[in-house]
């Protein structure tokens, strides 16, 4: 009898194992399903060509290029605050702190993650594009994808430092010393030894950081306009890839209809640009691994 | 044979010695300056958020229903539905993301369908916030006839945060030292039973700080509910969960539509006008002061558990 019970709470603790299966399943199932429906509709060589994106329009255009370049300007200048940011305070914090002061800043830092993002776009919008406005760019309107870009890169400071802290700290001790023992100062064993032999897990780190900023959400659905824009200049106003699943889904699209299907063939698209980033992150750490 | 050094020489070198620290201290003072820039951005954030927010947070804020007149609305449908959907998460993804993790650690066989379990946990870490709004749309709004109910909100965010408390139960299993399970297996426990009386108390405080980073992460999640068609007007709270009559207990609310703190903050950012703005961060400040919070005590605990625990 005993062994019966073991068996049957092993089987219940397998299944729910299973369930992350079953929601990966479900994601690739319901995103294939009603892409294959858009794609009936409109060929999937407008979809990759055609320069406007209007699904909701009496002339309606189905071309991914303008939701596709708010999504990667607005990502490209997060990285451009992330990666510098992230990456100093992270060659900082393992080569350089005490171990006091790490155990301090972390925590601080690892916050800037805890921020609910409707409240970085409430920054974004009222506070940094205000600031840009008087200080930089007098004549940026009210919506751009500058703020949320730049939000976005604090935003993901803590994810991108704390993956390349960990690269970096796994550099074997014997690395530095042999480093140090032949006179190199402490920033050039960082620079020279430290962060060459840790590059792929720093690599790693800000694919990690890219995957995040390009599915990042109510930032840029507040603070960059909704207007899907072709254009690469951040001071003006765009609409990403996620800022139009939310806009459609606050109108009340019939189920069913071409505007239904497009949100669920642009989350396709979004599916398919941070899955490649992250088995980019996830070979990329494997690698440096492996290294030792 | 070198020639000797000469004072030169050797003052050349210092200098060049001189020079390579002075390398040194102005990265120390770069990283500061990076380290400081990014937590001066927090601390204008919260300062900027409590300054527009301050004059709108009365009593009357957090037990008013949200209103078409900015002075009179509200947060209570927002808050109450916060706390309905995260009952519904805590529900579904405490137990099944403690069972897998479990699992994985104690009982998963190397087989391929382990390997497809690593793999799909990892990757449903990657996953973006929004996509899995889009999966609840498609499979409980429609597929199931679930709804926009309370019930869907909480199992969206559910599977959100299911790789966070798996990924935090693995560690702390991990943790328990392999020779408490040998005790417990020499005196005739069976794996459930070692698991049950030793393996799960001892891993209990690592579990605890993962559940409660999972549950700070879905309480500001914004972008799936939206995505489901939660209602951003709300004006009546889900229906009791407990009733005067016989069985006292009543599952209507998880039926009912809701509304949660951050949709009611995004809807209010997104009016024209400065009195609903006003009450856009007011609601932001209750929902960071929660998450912030929440965030807080996991930190707390994780030091905390650090230099308590010594096997």
């Amino acid at each position: 009898m005993r062994g019966l019970g073991e068996r049957a709470i092993e089987a219940g603790l397998g299944l729910a194992a299973l369930t992350s299966i079953a929601i990966t399943l479900a994601i690739l199932y319901v995103l294939a399903s009603e892409s294959v429906g858009f794609f009936l509709v409109v060929p999937v060589g407008d979809f990759l060509t055609d320069t406007m994106w209007t699904p909701l329009f009496a002339d309606a255009h189905f071309g991914i290029l303008p939701l596709l370049c708010g999504t990667l300007v607005s990502s490209g200048v997060g990285l451009a605050v992330a990666v510098p940011l992230g990456l100093t305070s992270a060659l900082y914090l393992s080569e350089f702190a005490r171990p006091r002061t790490r155990e301090l800043v972390k925590p601080f830092l690892e916050l800037l993650a805890g921020v609910p993002t409707v409240v970085y776009g409430y920054f974004a919008l009222l506070f940094v594009t205000p600031l840009l406005q008087r200080w930089l760019f007098p004549d940026m309107p009210g919506f751009n994808l500058l703020a949320p870009g730049l939000v976005i890169g604090v935003m993901i400071i803590p994810y991108v430092s704390s993956l390349s802290e960990d690269a970096l700290r796994a550099v074997p001790m014997e690395l530095r010393e042999a480093a140090f023992a032949m006179g190199a100062t402490r920033l050039e064993v960082a620079a020279r030894v430290v962060l060459p032999a840790a590059f792929s897990g720093v690599a790693a780190a800000f694919a990690l950081g890219l995957s995040r900023a390009v599915g990042e959400t109510m930032v840029v659905a507040i603070a960059a306009g909704q207007q899907p824009n072709l254009t690469l200049d951040p001071r003006e106003p765009a609409a990403t890839i996620t800022a139009y699943i939310v806009q459609v889904a606050l109108g009340d699209l019939p189920h069913g209809s071409i505007g239904y299907r497009s949100i669920f063939a642009a989350g396709l698209t979004l599916m398919v640009f941070t899955l490649a980033f992250n088995v980019a992150a996830w070979g990329l750490r494997r690698r440096f691994r492996e290294a030792y | 044979m070198a020639r000797a050094l000469t004072t030169a020489d050797l003052a050349a070198l210092r200098r060049g010695i001189r020079r390579r620290r002075a390398g040194d201290r102005l990265f120390a003072l770069l990283g500061w300056a990076c380290l400081t820039a990014a937590l001066l951005v927090l601390a204008a954030l919260l300062v900027d958020l409590a300054a527009d927010a301050l004059p709108h947070l009365r009593w009357d804020f957090l037990t008013s229903f949200p209103s078409r007149r900015p002075e009179r609305a509200g947060i209570l449908s927002a808050w109450v539905g916060s706390l309905a959907v995260m009952g519904v998460t805590a529900a579904a993804a405490i137990p099944l993301g403690v069972a897998a993790a479990v699992y994985l650690e104690e009982y998963a066989p190397r087989s391929w369908i382990t390997d497809a379990i690593e793999i799909s946990v990892a990757n449903l870490a990657g996953v973006p916030s929004i996509v899995f709004g889009l999966l609840a749309l498609g499979v409980l709004v429609y597929g199931l006839g679930l709804g926009r109910s309370v019930l869907t909100g909480g199992l969206t965010l559910a599977m959100l945060v299911l790789p966070i408390v798996i990924v935090a139960t693995r560690e702390a299993v991990r943790a328990v030292p392999f020779g408490i399970r040998e005790a417990a297996f020499a005196l005739g426990a069976t794996r459930w039973q070692t698991i049950r009386h030793h393996v799960l108390p001892y891993s209990l405080g690592g579990i605890t700080t993962g559940v409660i980073i999972a549950l700070a992460r879905a309480i500001g999640e914004t972008a799936p509910l939206v995505t489901i068609g939660a209602l951003t007007y709300v004006a009546f709270l889900p229906a009791s969960p407990v009733q005067a009559g016989w069985p006292f207990l009543s599952f209507q609310w998880l039926a009912d539509p809701f509304t949660v703190l951050p949709i009611q903050t995004f809807n209010w950012i997104s009016r024209p006008g400065a009195a609903f703005q006003g009450n856009a961060a007011a609601a932001g400040l209750v929902l960071m002061g929660m998450t912030l919070l929440m965030n807080g005590a996991a930190i707390w605990l994780r030091h905390r558990l650090r230099r308590r625990v010594r096997w």
